[in-house]
């Protein structure tokens, strides 16, 4: 199995998933070294299936109210606030 | 540059009121482990004026032993890098070879104790992040088994793999500080309770004698033959105290470097999707809708490194290409797994070189992603198979230093402190 070749198209759809917006000049750099690098991870092509035998537990914990963080330490970091909540962008 | 080889990011002088083991002394924090109100930039844009609202478990157990934290130290940014030049905060020197790179990611902390400014550092290691610097600086550094210590605070990269870890003068000091931070923590879940009678410090015994040491012919063969010829004299040096020698292969290590970087990339396309600018980081502004700004803000936070492993991870889970990459990847981790377990049969530690190639000059291969992601040959089998490792000083060619690798099985941190103490 080969890697489908990689072409502006395909990063500038990636990116969008991503919520990256790439300048163009990234765009045909990352073109560029994403195919040899999925080339590179071509061999992981001969790897065999393999049995993966995990000895799994759960950690739990039973659910008790505690001291949260206080808002105005939570908001602190904002780049904008509107009174005592976060202020993002338009949703559509 | 802020301070001497550009090691810290960020001055500090985080005082202690404990009292302990750590009394007196100093202590660098990588830049990623959250330092209560004082800023912690992951070495990017991103973050330059974050000052987290709480500290990390470690940073709370270092200063509750007594120690200073003096800087935060230079990273590569979000981890992703070996030679600290992804970092937005200029790379930062290797004391012990002008010029050179510190190694990464972890290299501000390296270098940190490798020019004296801090007695001790914490550093992480998500494939290879402290090993890496600490063979580089020609100083001590320690991947922990996974689960050993706490990453509450740690602003994640790729979770399944990553470990906080000490960075030291000495194989010593470097079991005082994993003695400090080890331990479960209510706050991560994954920690747990080595199986350890007394303390790691315990162990420094020196004594090899009785100990099979398996040397990982596939790693020592594709090692630069400066690096090997080091390496050969140091394991000569074990014999003669007493060590077993054996070889052993390991087929599947040929395929650890891929499905490594398959499995960071996807954790760490994941894990940064948090940065909207919204309760932190950079503001996409609000003249967009939501897509838009966030698109606008991550594009002006991010360095090239960063958004190349974002979007490659972005593409390896994909409708279409997760069965081929991240899948393939994971069949690989559970390989290497079972290889190690097998090898473990066989020998009581193994060994390597750390890095396979001495460190590089400040800039030598900037532009060639693939290449620099080759160094890591050598140390990310060690966090695919979850085990501890630790990199020891054993001299220099060419001026620059080298460092042995040893690796336990899970929890079997005293066996490399023991191993490591016949080294110095």
């Amino acid at each position: 199995m080969t890697t489908e070749t990689v072409n502006a198209d395909d990063v500038r759809h990636v990116a969008e998933l991503a919520r990256i917006d790439l300048e163009d000049a990234e765009i045909e750099l990352f073109e560029a070294q994403f195919a040899d690098i999925l080339e590179y991870f071509d061999s992981l092509d001969e790897v065999p299936a393999v049995d993966a035998d995990e000895e799994l537990v759960n950690v739990m914990r039973s659910d008790v109210p505690q001291e949260s963080l206080p808002q105005s330490a939570a908001l602190k970091n904002a780049p904008e606030t509107d009174d005592d909540y976060f202020k993002g962008p338009r949703v559509s | 540059m802020s301070s001497e080889y550009n090691a810290f990011i960020t001055d500090a002088s985080i005082e202690s009121d404990g009292e302990g083991v750590l009394s007196g002394a100093t202590v660098a924090v990588k830049d990623n482990i959250s330092t209560k109100d004082v800023r912690t930039t992951c070495g990017s844009a991103m973050l330059a004026s974050y000052e987290p609202p709480y500290d990390a478990t470690v940073v709370r157990r270092v200063l509750d032993a007594g120690a200073t934290i003096v800087g935060k130290a230079n990273m590569d940014e979000f981890g992703m890098g070996g030679t600290t030049e992804t970092s937005a905060f200029e790379p930062t020197e290797n004391p012990r070879a002008p010029g050179h790179v510190a190694g990464g990611s972890s290299g501000g902390s390296a270098a940190a104790v490798a020019a004296g400014v801090a007695d001790l550092a914490l550093g992480t290691d998500t494939g290879g992040s402290i090993r890496n610097p600490a063979a580089f600086c020609g100083v001590v550094g320690l991947k922990p088994t996974y689960g050993l210590v706490s990453r509450y605070g740690l602003i994640a990269y790729a979770n399944s793999l990553e470990q906080i870890g000490p960075i030291a003068p000495t194989v010593e000091s470097t079991a005082r500080l994993l003695d400090v931070i080890a331990g479960p923590d209510d706050h991560d879940g994954t920690t747990r309770t080595a199986d350890l009678d007394g303390s790691y410090v315990d162990t420094l015994d020196g004594d090899v004698s009785g100990t099979t040491i398996g040397v990982l012919k596939n790693l020592t063969d594709g090692s630069d033959e400066r690096v090997q010829t080091r390496f050969g004299a140091a394991i000569e040096a074990l014999e003669a105290q007493g060590a077993s020698i054996v070889e052993i292969e390991l087929e599947s290590v040929e395929h650890a470097l891929a499905a490594y970087y398959v499995i960071a990339m996807s954790e760490a396309s994941s894990n940064l999707a948090r940065f909207d600018g919204v309760r932190y980081g950079v503001s996409g502004g609000y003249d967009g809708d939501w897509n838009e700004a966030f698109a606008d803000g991550r594009n002006d936070g991010f360095g090239e490194e960063v958004k190349r492993r974002i979007l490659l991870g972005t593409y390896a889970l994909s409708a279409g290409y997760h069965d081929k990459y991240y899948k393939k990847a994971q069949d690989a981790r559970a390989w290497v797994k079972s290889d190690f377990a097998e090898a473990f049969t066989q020998a009581d530690v193994l060994a390597s070189p750390t890095m396979p190639v001495l460190a590089p000059k400040i800039g030598e291969n900037l532009d060639d992603p693939l290449a620099l992601y080759q160094i890591d040959a050598n140390t990310v089998p060690v966090n695919l198979a979850n085990v501890p490792a630790i990199s020891v000083p054993i001299g220099e060619a060419d001026g620059r230093p080298v460092g042995l690798q040893l690796i336990a099985p899970a929890f079997g941190e005293g066996r490399l402190f023991r191993t490591a103490s016949a080294l110095e």
